[in-house]
């Protein structure tokens, strides 16, 4: 974070409260801010402002009026008198939000705890009283800018935190049997030169006996249990040979020590479970967070749905309680929450629907009463109301959905790489070591002798630095990713895209930027002047229109009426920024895409048009793309007219236009039989279908539900350039695995022939085993400092 | 060379204390939150009275 970013509350041009750029003169961008900056004050906390420091990247604090969100299903009573609820919280910036949040929390009664988990932006809260206090509480947050969104703690609690615990319980378990037994085996191998008796030998190993076995049975089982389950399918993992290893190896140490032998590998057993299982504990937190970040990105936009009960009354609900047939009302800017048909707008005539975010088409669309409007569409007209439809009918979510799942079940399954590599592996280490004791005991050495040097071998050629070589560098790329907003969501994704040769993107919000930019053409004057009416308004095109403006300072006295526009009164008139009727405008020449009229009395009237807009980077992204290698080609369901021009300015020649879900899957099973590894990169729910059919997918953090439930990775921000990034760092991990395993057998094929002469005593072993996994583990930081 | 038990027995003690003590830690949530934790360690002198 630059020193830049930190925000003095003094520096003028910007707000006070959320730090957000604005007009000079004012200390506020907004009244919220000034009465969230007025009430941190008044609790003594403005020590909030000097230390914290705004993340760009993350929401601004700037108040917005609550939606409405009906908290009372989501709190859980615990029957002591106590309520819980647990949140997402949107907005928290750095340490010093944490420490605002609890501050005020700590000012209100009855709150037995109020407590901010940073790692993953929850916040929980547990009181005395009734659930109807949660509003309260929320609302005593949510004015000063931070949104609060609630969740279903058992629904989102999943199997894999117990998971990480156990494996935690697993490695310091593993970790104090390592550590205790490796200083017992260096008194042993001390002992060993200085004459140490057999009477003390013996002692130590049946100490160390005691040790290992109760941690070895508890730190291997998530080894056992996960060899166990792929041998019962029939399929071997890198699991299985590590398991016949520890345990063979263990058996065999036991039976020495009953024999009072001078030789046991116990340390060696130990160490080699603790080192694998820091890597699953790794491996484990990674892709855990990278997916957590991803539900929460989910979880922040799930919004209400507004039903209108018979007697005409507002009742939010939760989407999946809507009945079919119930009333639905969608406020103007606001997305539809289920499917369903339009019923009547509230002024008559038609509404005005954007549904880029699920057919692709780019341009809004006016629907009559009794059209169909898709969940995920925005309302850029006035509000409206709608008659949701029976789940399981023939909706186009429905109709997706079929097409992803049989997409996935056609695409095949995936085998990992160390998957791959233990089914070769594993024979070859298990026929080595049954050849050592068969040609040692023919040769007429004793059957221990034999069986020693056996242990010997599956000791060296246990597959510790080979088990690490591909995860350790999948931790450090997947950690590095999501520090750039880059979340990976399948634990085999980096490796399908170190295979991709062609990347193949969705136009609408993929390309281009979600939602429409203001086209050119503007004097600044004029922009500015109208920027002054639109920031008051929540609607789509007029926070485009602010937001192209730059900072402006609202106007005074302006009225919104709802789905027409905004008015303000001035001498001589009224000021105008709305649709074509309500600013009197003649309906010639008729509109070619979404429009805002600014009239002024005595002035032209002027017209801002909107359009949909290349990513800024698009064309450096794909041309970088290409440069690399890679075949780029554009599917979109969009209009061939409005496909040509974005193909164009993009440089990609190989475009096709108005493809159904049907069609995209059909085109990228042609290339999949040609041999092509595709990348898809898309966002609309018309494109989840071949998302899922692709060897790999990503799409953007604005993409539809369904598909970013589809897609194994998720991108933030504004740019494309993430999917260049994660291929590249695909690439290069590739690379250094195949080193690493290279690194790894190698040392194995040297070690094996002294093992199988019986060169190698325990010290040894352990020496050789720690020594090949930390050049692995070395080996595999090179992709951080490389990056 | 009896002293070894009493070496062995204290030593295994000290490490068994630690593995008991991080067992502890991990079911009482203490790792829930290491973000977190490394912000609060700057702030909690100075909190609201």
């Amino acid at each position: 974070m630059s020193v830049a970013a930190v925000l003095p509350a003094e520096t003028a041009a910007r707000c006070a409260h959320c730090g957000q750029e604005m007009a000079e003169g004012t200390r506020f961008c907004c009244p919220g801010c000034a009465a969230a900056f007025d009430a941190i004050q008044a609790m003594g906390l403005g020590r909030y402002y000097q230390r914290r420091v705004v993340d760009p990247t993350v929401r601004p604090l700037r108040p917005e009026p609550a939606d409405g969100t009906a908290l009372a299903r989501f709190v859980a009573a615990d029957g002591d008198g106590t309520c819980t609820l647990q949140l997402m919280i949107d907005g928290l910036q750095c340490g010093a939000c944490v420490w605002l949040i609890e501050s005020v929390l700590a000012e209100a009664p009855d709150l037995i705890e109020g407590r901010v988990n940073m790692t993953t932006r929850r916040l929980r809260l547990k009181w005395r009283g009734g659930a109807e206090r949660a509003a309260e509480l929320v609302g005593r947050i949510e004015r000063l800018g931070y949104r609060l969104v609630p969740f279903d703690a058992a629904a989102l609690k999943s199997a894999s935190a117990e998971t990480q615990h156990r494996l935690l319980r697993a490695l310091a378990v593993a970790g104090f049997a390592a550590g205790n037994l490796m200083l017992i085996s260096i008194g042993i191998w001390a002992g060993l030169s200085q004459g140490m008796g057999d009477a003390t030998r013996g002692l130590m190993h049946w100490v160390s006996a005691v040790i290992a076995l109760p941690a070895i049975a508890y730190a291997g089982l998530p080894f056992f249990t996960s060899a166990a389950a792929v041998l019962r399918r029939g399929r071997t993992n890198m699991d299985v040979p590590i398991s016949i290893g520890v345990l063979l190896v263990t058996a065999m140490s036991l039976v020495e020590t009953m024999r009072g032998g001078t030789h046991t590998y116990f340390d060696s057993a130990a160490a080699l479970l603790f080192f694998l299982l820091i890597g699953r504990v790794l491996d484990h937190h990674v892709r855990n967070r990278a997916r957590q970040a991803a539900e929460q990105l989910l979880g922040l936009r799930s919004t209400d749905v507004a039903i209108v009960a018979a007697d005409g009354a507002l009742e939010r609900c939760a989407v999946a309680q809507v009945a079919p047939g119930a009333r639905v009302l969608v406020g103007m800017g606001e997305r539809v929450g289920v499917d369903g048909t339009i019923d009547k707008p509230a002024e008559g005539g038609k509404a005005l629907i954007d549904a880029s975010l699920v057919t692709g088409e780019s341009l809004p669309e006016d629907l009559p009463p009794g059209a169909a409007v898709f969940a995920g569409s925005l309302n850029l007209g006035s509000p409206f109301t709608m008659i949701a439809s029976a789940t399981g009918e023939a909706t186009l979510l429905a109709e997706c959905a079929r097409l992803i799942d049989a997409a996935e079940q056609s695409r095949g399954r995936f085998v990992a790489l160390a998957d791959r590599v233990a089914r070769r592996y594993a024979p070859v280490v298990h026929v080595t070591a049954a050849a050592t004791y068969l040609a040692w005991w023919l040769m007429g050495a004793g059957w221990n002798t034999a069986l020693m040097n056996a242990a010997a071998v599956l000791i060296i050629t246990c597959p510790c630095a080979v088990a690490l070589a591909v995860p350790v560098v999948q931790v450090i790329a997947t950690g590095g990713l999501f520090r750039k907003g880059i979340l990976l969501k399948s634990p085999t994704v980096l490796e399908r895209l170190a295979g991709i040769d062609m990347v193949v993107f969705d136009k609408t919000g993929t390309l281009t930027e979600p939602g429409l930019a203001l086209q050119p053409g503007i004097s600044p004057a004029d922009l500015q002047e109208a920027a002054r009416l639109a920031v008051a308004s929540r609607h789509p095109l007029a926070r485009t229109l602010a937001a192209a403006a730059g900072p402006a300072a609202p106007a005074g006295d302006i009225v919104e009426r709802p789905g027409q526009g905004l008015a303000r009164t001035v001498p001589g008139g009224e000021i105008r920024l709305g649709s074509r009727a309500f600013c009197g405008i003649g309906a010639t020449p008729p509109p070619d895409g979404p429009e805002l009229w600014f009239t002024r009395p005595g002035k032209a009237p002027l017209r801002f048009a909107f359009a949909e807009r290349l990513r800024e980077d698009a064309a450096a992204a794909i041309a970088g793309l290409k440069a690399r290698g890679y075949a780029v080609r554009l599917l979109s369901g969009d209009r061939p007219e409005a496909v040509a021009p974005i193909a164009a300015l993009a440089g990609i020649a190989d475009w096709q236009a108005g493809l159904s879900p049907v069609d995209k899957v059909a085109a990228l099973e042609k290339l999949r039989h040609a041999g092509r590894r595709v990348l898809m990169v898309g966002d609309g729910l018309n494109d989840g279908p071949a998302l899922a059919a692709a060897a790999a997918s990503m799409s953007p953090s604005t993409a539809s539900d369904v598909t970013q439930n589809v897609a194994d990775v998720v991108f933030q921000g504004r740019l494309i350039a993430p999917v260049a990034t994660a291929l590249s760092v695909a690439k290069r991990a590739d690379r250094l695995i195949r080193q690493n395993l290279v690194l790894a057998i190698g040392y194995n094929f040297c070690a094996v022939p002294l093992a199988i002469a019986g060169f190698v005593t325990p010290w040894l072993a352990a020496l050789a085993m720690s020594s090949s996994s930390l050049a692995v583990i070395l080996n595999s930081f090179r992709l951080e400092r490389r990056s | 060379m009896i002293v070894i038990l009493y070496l062995l027995a204290i030593s295994l003690a000290l490490g068994a204390g630690g593995l008991v003590l991080f067992l502890w830690a991990l079911r009482h949530g203490q790792f829930e939150d290491m973000e977190g934790a490394a912000q609060r360690i700057l702030f909690d002198d100075d909190g609201p009275a």
